[in-house]
């Protein structure tokens, strides 16, 4: 036996314990792993921004007594009734199958009374969230599950869904669990059966066919209605250009931080970009264009707080929308359940396996006593709290920066932390005028 | 009769004044002249009238259809009929892709052949094809009849769910999880109700039929079954 010591344990970045962990948990199961959210890896995001704020060659305007305005016109282009918010933080589509009916209700109370829109999602329109949306977008999905020409009028905004940023080129997943009575008759499916839906609309296939959908949608609605097109961050310059060219009011983009009730994880983690990434492709679309402000953008995937907000419109975004953190808001995770969450073998904020339907919050389940947990009043007072904050910290940006407009907020108030959010964003690296990839692609 | 020239007053000027019938109306009877393959072409009516469409039409001509009987005296494009709720639509010639698509009621009769997709997601719809239809038929069809008088292309009734399919002729290859299954009394009755309002009572009978389902196994993942997806 040597005396010298031994070389002390050493993890492997390659193989690490949680990858490990996977091969085991894969080698046992046969099955690839599923959850909900979005991607968890660490990426460049709006943390890696920062406002410069007002100096000499900028005065900011005076909190508390100069007017910062933060209302957005969406749908201006075509739409005989286009949506005036009085903020532009907006609640993206999430289902009724994937949330309860009282989950859909809290984000119509509490978007109502913030004075913004919620939207609907693969499962139809129901009466909850109708009744309790002021303005309501309803979501025109491959699936088409409770599609028809009544809720089509009935909505203030129609969406039509290409991909999310969760899983772009994936379809919609929800599985034998949440298939309860109620969601097998709006989707006219099974009770119990897992549900996969398509990830292709079934009657057009590339832009020359969505601009004659559009129009359909059109005239169906007799022009009344502003559409959405919502594409997941895949080639967000390519994507905003043909949704401008087949006529889309609003283009919605959504990056991969955006979540999901339920993908495979090897999807949500390794397709599609992040939100930071997109948006300025997105803008250079629409400025090449012409379009930009005249076709509205909406941005979503990981905005959390009013920085977020303020980051993405400075960067040329005309709103943003919030799904993960309307939840949380909601109640989502919450460690008050911790005892429950340790019994399903995960923790508060890290519980992801909505797709179960055993949410101890009682927000992303069909059980039925598990949704009494669930105060869709008290929750919609939450939300609306929560979407109040956002709007004061954007304009208190907004201000610091000199402007009597959110929308007012460039990319010329920025600068960037990493080398990476600079070039992706297309600011400079703090204290240098260095945007990288400038004058060399974009 | 109401004459509409779509190609003196197009398409908004149509629409509008069928969307203004819904509800009661004595005004029962329209004919569209000169559709000259316009897309969307009464799109979303809601009343029960008759439109008759003399010529061939574009895309989602009738789409999301409620109560409306509508004739196109020509060949339909994409999509026709799409989403339809309730009501009737009769093509005389050809439908291509994705026919009948997502209808969740009414009856789609398609007097010539329909292209691939036909019937793709339908929830409720019935078709009626008097000739052949295309590939990729009946795609994750979920409820309702398919009543095929000729040969259906490859992959039919691929990913079924409860949709019931019924083919006369050959059927070149079944989807994932389509199967044949047995006709019972049932089924004729469903057919001859079919073949009667699908204007195809005197081309074919109820016995000489073959009907196709799902077969439920692939409803919830099973990895032994992942060849299959």
């Amino acid at each position: 036996m040597s005396d010298f010591p031994h070389t002390p344990p050493r993890y492997s970045a390659t193989f690490t314990p949680a990858i490990n962990a996977e091969i085991r948990r894969a080698a046992a199961s046969g099955i690839y792993d599923i959850r909900g959210g979005g991607t968890k890896r660490h990426l460049p995001h709006f943390d890696d921004l920062l406002f410069l704020g007002a100096s000499i060659s900028r005065y900011p305007l005076e909190g508390y007594r100069e007017k910062c305005a933060t209302d957005v016109w969406l749908g201006t282009r075509f739409a005989k009734k286009p949506i005036h918010l009085d903020i532009p933080v907006t609640i993206a589509g999430m289902s009724f199958g994937a949330l309860s009916g009282p989950a859909k209700e809290a984000l119509g109370r509490g978007a109502s009374a913030a004075g913004t829109s919620t939207t609907t999602g693969d499962g139809g329109m129901t009466e909850e969230e109708r009744g309790h949306s002021k303005t309501l977008v309803y979501q025109y999905l491959p699936s088409r599950y409770g599609m028809n020409p009544d809720d089509l009028r009935r909505a203030d905004a129609i969406e039509v869904v290409v991909g999310q940023g969760a899983k772009p080129g994936g379809g919609g997943m929800l599985l034998g669990q949440k298939i309860s009575d109620r969601v097998a008759n709006m989707r006219n499916l099974p009770k119990g059966i897992d549900q996969r839906s398509a990830c292709r609309h079934p009657d057009w296939t590339g832009p020359d066919d969505l601009e004659i959908k559009i129009m359909e949608i059109r005239e169906i609605t007799d022009w009344e209605k502003p559409i959405y097109v919502k594409v997941g961050g895949a080639r967000p310059y390519y994507d905003t250009a043909l949704a401008v060219k087949a006529g889309a009011d609003v283009v919605v983009l959504d990056g991969m931080q955006g979540g999901t009730a339920a993908t495979q994880d090897v999807f949500i983690e390794h397709v599609g970009m992040p939100i930071l990434a997109c948006i300025p492709q997105a803008v250079k679309a629409l400025q090449d264009l012409g379009m930009h402000r005249k076709v509205q953008l909406i941005v979503s995937g990981g905005i959390r707080t009013g920085a977020d907000v303020a980051k993405a419109m400075a960067l040329g975004a005309d709103a943003v929308a919030i799904g993960t953190a309307a939840l949380i808001a909601l109640g989502d995770n919450d460690p008050k359940w911790e005892s429950e969450y340790q019994k399903l073998g995960t923790t508060a904020d890290a519980y992801d396996d909505w797709h179960e339907g055993k949410d101890p919050a009682g927000i992303t389940t069909q059980d039925p006593e598990l949704s009494k947990r669930f105060d869709p009043v008290l929750g919609g007072r939450r939300l609306k709290n929560y979407l109040k904050v956002m709007t004061l910290e954007a304009q208190t940006i907004a201000r610091a920066c000199g402007k009597n407009h959110l929308h007012n907020l460039e990319p010329e108030d920025l600068c960037s932390l990493t080398i990476e959010a600079a070039a992706m964003a297309g600011v400079p690296l703090a204290g240098t005028n260095w945007i990288p990839g400038r004058n060399g692609g974009f | 009769m109401q004459t509409f020239d779509l190609g003196k007053e197009g398409l908004r000027a149509l629409n509008s004044s069928l969307h203004a019938l819904k509800g009661q109306t004595n005004m029962t009877a329209w004919e569209v002249i000169n559709p000259k393959g316009a897309h969307a072409i009464a799109a979303g009516v809601d009343a029960p009238v008759d439109i008759t469409v003399r010529g061939s039409t574009g895309y989602y001509c009738a789409g999301m259809n409620k109560l409306a009987t509508i004739r196109i005296k020509g060949s339909a494009g994409p999509g026709v009929a799409e989403n339809m709720m309730s009501g009737t639509v009769i093509i005389d010639g050809d439908a291509s892709q994705y026919a009948g698509a997502t209808g969740r009621g009414g009856l789609l009769v398609i007097k010539g052949n329909a292209s691939s997709r036909c019937g793709i997601s339908m929830k409720g719809i019935d078709i009626v094809v008097h000739g052949n239809i295309g590939h990729m038929s009946c795609f994750m069809a979920q409820s309702g009849n398919m009543v095929v008088l000729g040969d259906a292309g490859e992959a039919l009734g691929d990913s079924l769910y409860e949709a019931r399919l019924f083919v006369r002729g050959s059927v070149k290859s079944l989807g994932a999880d389509c199967i044949e299954k047995e006709m019972r009394p049932e089924h004729y009755a469903i057919l001859e109700d079919l073949l009667k309002r699908g204007e195809a009572d005197g081309k074919a009978k109820p016995q000489e039929f073959r009907r196709y389902g799902s077969a439920r196994k692939l409803y919830n993942f099973n990895i032994d079954n992942a060849s299959a997806y």
